[in-house]
């Protein structure tokens, strides 16, 4: 058994990452890989846990979490495309129809 | 019918008016002038009759009846029915009005035929006798009302009527709004007095509980004695509101400028009914006003010096219709007066027996008018030319010869010649004064003699003499649908004395049914002398003065060298508007000005305007976070979350 800190540590580095990759990046579709970078910090943080306590709910979660983040990306790529049809770039920051 | 079924009838004598200006509003444009004008006059004609039913059920069983068909107003305490009441009082209203009202409906026929086509618009035709039939609902509502809430919708009915038909050509007149602002004059004037009458109305609920005539008058006494200061109140207010509509003291500038309506409109709004319609609420009020003697004496001067007053000035008028505006408020003073003095019998004889000769002078006038105006279209007179100007008459007499004769009695009833209907109820008026009350009996004597002054100037400036104008020399007579009323009114106006006759007094004994038993006005000779005396010192006075003066059209007043000053002030209705002018307009307005200017745009507008900048400037500050920028959002989102964490933690 390694110390429970190391995969700690690497989601921790996992979801700045991530976090930063949707703060930082213009492409969108980059940005929905990041998200999945933060997702999948949190499933590591989960089974981490479900493997020290010795219990099987962080693992089902996971499962959970795996399929609504395929759902959500289904429905974000759908979106993209057809932002991309429409404005002709998936550049986030063209995207700004709601600017008060 | 049995009798009892007929008193079922009285709905009918507001319904009847209002089934006329319906079909005439409907149909009357589409079916021409006769149909409207016939729909109208039967119309009220209708109810005359059924006004004659309900006085001849009375005269057999004489108490008085409520026919109370539905529920009106019921909220709390306040209940109030659509009740009309049929009593002596009462009836003798509805038949002058109904009566006179129809003789007017039928002289409106030809009028405003002419009129119509003077003024350049027949399409108004129609309109006129749908606002005449309006007239005469609201002003049967009034009188046949048995609480005091449904009298009022009647004299705010009556009132409305006046303002549209005052102004029934608003855009003619001085600088085209003259005939408006008259209107608006009118309407506002009474509005002041309405506005007393409403405290009365209020006044009363709260003493008495309830609005309807037997119960509020059945408690007066004791509310009376319990509070004095709340009686002499609502009897003050209340005389706000005579004073309003029926033109007294200080309310009465607005009648002479309401002679801006049609001439009928004058003799049977502004002569012979609504303007009574004060003189019936203190009559139908006396349980109100016996009980408070300083409210009686209060009434009784106002008509007194009203009378006087209106009569000076009636004096220096060279308007046809003007003379005859002061001399109603003249008469109308004579009436508060007499119902003032607790003489109700008088002042109602006088009401009835004024809206004969009034109304018949009125239309007689208009005859005088519409006369001129043909002789203006068939003279070379300048768009300049007033063809009810007395200065540019003279000589009518040859050339309208029924309506000189039907003048002329109109005219001698008003000076108080026996035995025309003028000088009976005149006299009981100075009967009743002279037992009891001798500066107002004083007064009155003097108004009697100027009246007969001024309706001499006015007859020998109209009728004798030689024409003073073209169109005089071309005036012509009427057409018989204008005259045969006047001659029916004038025969009204001979034998209206005859209503109460000395030593007989039928009215006395019919209103005593309503008003309670009261002394029968004794015939003093030496009043009666005295009145006829200077009734004909008066007419000869005039004639001697008048037929020798400037035939010249627009010369100056004979009298204006002699009396100096005197005379100027009664030209100019001795200054009363400008006065009210000067004290109330002016004021008002100004401070109209300062609420309007430093107040509302200094103050209101910039607290408004300066709440509304600051929130404009909060969310243009607010805007700057709101920038489009998905990543931003996502930032605030961490720095939220993060915000949010932190907290916990150092909890």
């Amino acid at each position: 058994m390694f110390p429970v800190i190391y995969p700690i540590i690497l989601a921790v580095i996992l979801f700045s990452l991530g976090v930063a990759g949707v703060l930082l990046r213009k492409n969108a579709i980059v940005i929905l890989m990041s998200l999945e970078l933060m997702f999948n910090a949190a499933n590591l943080v989960f089974i981490t846990f479900a493997n020290y306590h010795q219990n099987l709910d962080g693992q089902v979660f996971i499962i959970f979490i795996m399929v609504t983040a395929a759902a959500e990306v289904a429905v974000g790529l759908a979106l993209i495309v057809n932002i991309f049809r429409a404005k002709k770039t998936i550049s986030i920051d063209e995207m700004h129809s709601l600017k008060g | 019918m049995e009798s009892g079924q007929i008193f079922n009838l009285v709905p009918w004598v507001v319904f009847l008016p209002v089934i006329g200006l319906v079909v005439n509003l409907l149909l009357g444009r589409r079916l021409g002038e006769v149909f409207s004008g016939v729909v109208a006059s039967l119309a009220s004609g209708l109810t005359f009759v059924v006004a004659v039913l309900l006085a001849a059920a009375l005269a057999s069983a004489p108490n008085a009846r409520v026919v109370s068909p539905w529920e009106w107003i019921s909220i709390g305490e306040l209940t109030v029915r659509w009740a009309f009441r049929v009593d002596t009082l009462s009836v003798v209203m509805m038949l002058a009005v109904s009566l006179v009202g129809t003789l007017i409906h039928i002289y409106s026929i030809g009028y405003m035929h002419s009129d119509v086509r003077h003024n350049g618009d027949p399409g108004r035709y129609t309109r006129f006798f749908v606002f005449m039939n309006l007239f005469i609902a609201s002003m049967m509502l009034l009188v046949s009302a048995d609480n005091f809430l449904m009298m009022f919708v009647g004299w705010e009915g009556v009132g409305l009527c006046s303002y549209l038909l005052i102004g029934f050509w608003y855009e003619k007149g001085k600088n085209g709004i003259g005939n408006a602002e008259a209107a608006k004059k009118a309407f506002i004037t009474n509005r002041i007095g309405d506005f007393g009458l409403l405290i009365a109305l209020f006044l009363i609920f709260g003493y008495f509980g309830t609005l309807q005539f037997d119960e509020v008058f059945r408690q007066a006494a004791s509310v009376a004695a319990a509070h004095p200061g709340a009686m002499l109140l609502i009897t003050l207010a209340m005389l706000l509101g005579v004073s309003g509509k029926s033109a007294q003291i200080p309310l009465f500038v607005w009648l002479p400028d309401a002679m801006a309506g049609p001439t009928p409109v004058s003799a049977l709004i502004h002569a012979a009914t609504m303007v009574t319609a004060g003189v019936y609420l203190v009559a139908r009020s006396t349980a109100f006003y016996s009980v408070v003697p300083v409210a009686q004496t209060v009434v009784m001067w106002v008509g007194a010096l009203t009378a006087l007053l209106a009569a000076t000035i009636a004096l220096g008028q060279y308007d046809i219709k003007k003379v005859l505006a002061y001399s109603t408020i003249s008469q109308l003073g004579f009436m508060v007066a007499a119902v003032g003095m607790g003489a109700m019998v008088a002042g109602m004889f006088h009401l009835v027996t004024h809206a004969f000769f009034k109304g018949l002078l009125f239309l007689s006038a208009g005859s005088v008018i519409q006369g001129m105006e043909r002789g203006m279209h068939g003279g070379d007179d300048s768009a300049e030319f007033d063809p009810q100007d007395m200065r540019n008459m003279g000589g009518l007499r040859k050339k309208m010869p029924l309506t000189f004769w039907v003048y002329l009695i109109g005219g001698l009833a008003l000076s108080g010649i026996a035995p025309l209907a003028g000088f009976f109820s005149k006299d009981e008026i100075l009967g009743a004064a002279y037992t009891g009350h001798n500066a107002v009996f004083v007064l009155l004597v003097l108004t009697a003699f100027l009246t007969a002054f001024y309706m001499g100037r006015q007859l020998v400036m109209v009728f004798f003499g030689k024409p003073l104008s073209a169109a005089a020399e071309h005036a012509s007579e009427s057409p018989r649908v204008m005259t045969i009323p006047l001659v029916i009114l004038a025969l009204l106006s001979l034998l209206g004395g005859a209503l109460n006759l000395p030593g007989v007094h039928t009215l006395e004994h019919w209103l005593a049914h309503t008003l309670g038993e009261v002394k029968p006005a004794e015939f003093i000779w030496l009043v009666a002398g005295l009145s006829f005396l200077l009734a004909l010192l008066g007419l000869g006075l005039a004639w001697l003065i008048y037929t020798r003066r400037e035939q010249k059209s627009g010369a100056d007043d004979p009298l204006k060298k002699p009396l100096g000053a005197l005379y100027t002030g009664m030209e100019r209705k001795w200054w009363v508007d400008e006065f009210y002018q000067a004290l109330i307009l002016n004021p008002y307005k100004a401070f109209a000005q300062f609420i309007a200017e430093p107040v509302d745009l200094g103050i209101i507008d910039r607290v408004g305007g300066g709440l509304a900048a600051g929130m404009r400037a909060l969310a243009e500050g607010l805007r700057q976070l709101e920038n489009g920028y998905v990543r931003s959002y996502a930032l605030w989102m961490v720095v939220g979350l993060l915000a949010i964490m932190m907290f916990l933690f150092l909890r």
